[in-house]
């Protein structure tokens, strides 16, 4: 529990997860789940070396901006996907291809 | 105690962001998400961040989470009941990132981390805020003009007939 590996390790984890979820998940909306993951671990691993480092608060500001860079990004992307889908009936991103070629 | 705790707290994070990412119906995985980020902001109280612990819970289950589901619903037909989809090239998917993981965790063990000695402050909120308002009071600004800029942005694509 005071171990600073032990926090990375589980941000490791929870980081591969939501590549996951990115490279194989086809829905708009599951992807952007996997994309919250990954954001969530980078900020486990910033409050993590900022406890770990004498806590310097400055890791706690850098995760602070990230959450709320990733609100503004989830408003833009649901925007997004509800646009997609009332154009195409469909969020489905592989059928979502009209810039194609 | 606490090291029960933390472990029990950290298997159940890796295994609701488990759910998340295999389950096939879309809102069982954003019910698990919830659970995902509440042991993310109990992490973050074992780490003594506890103002970044109340803005994950605020932000992240209060906002982005609601914001997630309301996005499930406006996109499928509740009424026929296919809220479910599939993952594609789970192979291929799956092997990349436990190649990932694997690679991580092998660079976290092997590195000697320097560990400084710290002490439990008794709140960071203060700290914190005095921070916000004279080291980062730029960041701060631009990041709230982003916000701004996020909302107008994001009323004016999911407005009728644009």
């Amino acid at each position: 529990m005071d171990q600073l590996s032990n926090y990375l390790l589980i941000a490791a984890v929870l980081f591969s997860l939501g590549v996951f979820a990115v490279m194989t998940r086809r829905n708009g909306i599951a992807v952007l789940m996997g994309v919250e993951l990954m954001l969530n671990a980078a900020n486990i691993n910033f409050v993590a070396f900022s406890r770990f480092g004498g806590m310097n608060l400055d890791g706690h500001i850098f995760s602070l901006f990230v959450i709320v860079l990733a609100a503004a990004e989830a408003a833009v992307a649901l925007a997004i996907v509800i646009n997609i889908y009332n154009n195409l009936n469909t969020i489905n991103i592989d059928d979502a291809s009209e810039l194609k070629n | 105690m606490a090291d029960l705790v933390f472990w029990f707290i950290a298997i159940f994070t890796i295994a609701s962001a488990l759910v998340v990412v295999l389950n096939n119906q879309l809102l069982y995985s954003a019910v698990a998400l919830l659970f995902t980020l509440f042991g993310v902001a109990a992490l973050y109280i074992f780490l003594w961040a506890d103002f970044i612990a109340g803005v994950q819970l605020i932000v992240y289950i209060g906002g982005i989470l609601v914001l997630i589901i309301f996005g499930i619903m406006l996109t499928n037909r509740i009424s026929s009941v296919r809220l479910s989809q599939t993952n594609v090239q789970q192979g291929i998917g799956g092997v990349v990132s436990i190649w990932l993981l694997i690679l991580l965790s092998l660079i976290i063990s092997k590195t000697p981390w320097l560990e400084k000695q710290s002490f439990e402050p008794v709140s960071t909120v203060h700290d914190i805020g005095i921070l916000l308002l004279t080291k980062y009071l730029l960041p701060f600004e631009a990041v709230s003009l982003l916000l701004l800029g996020a909302l107008i942005g994001a009323a004016v694509l999911s407005r009728e007939g644009t």
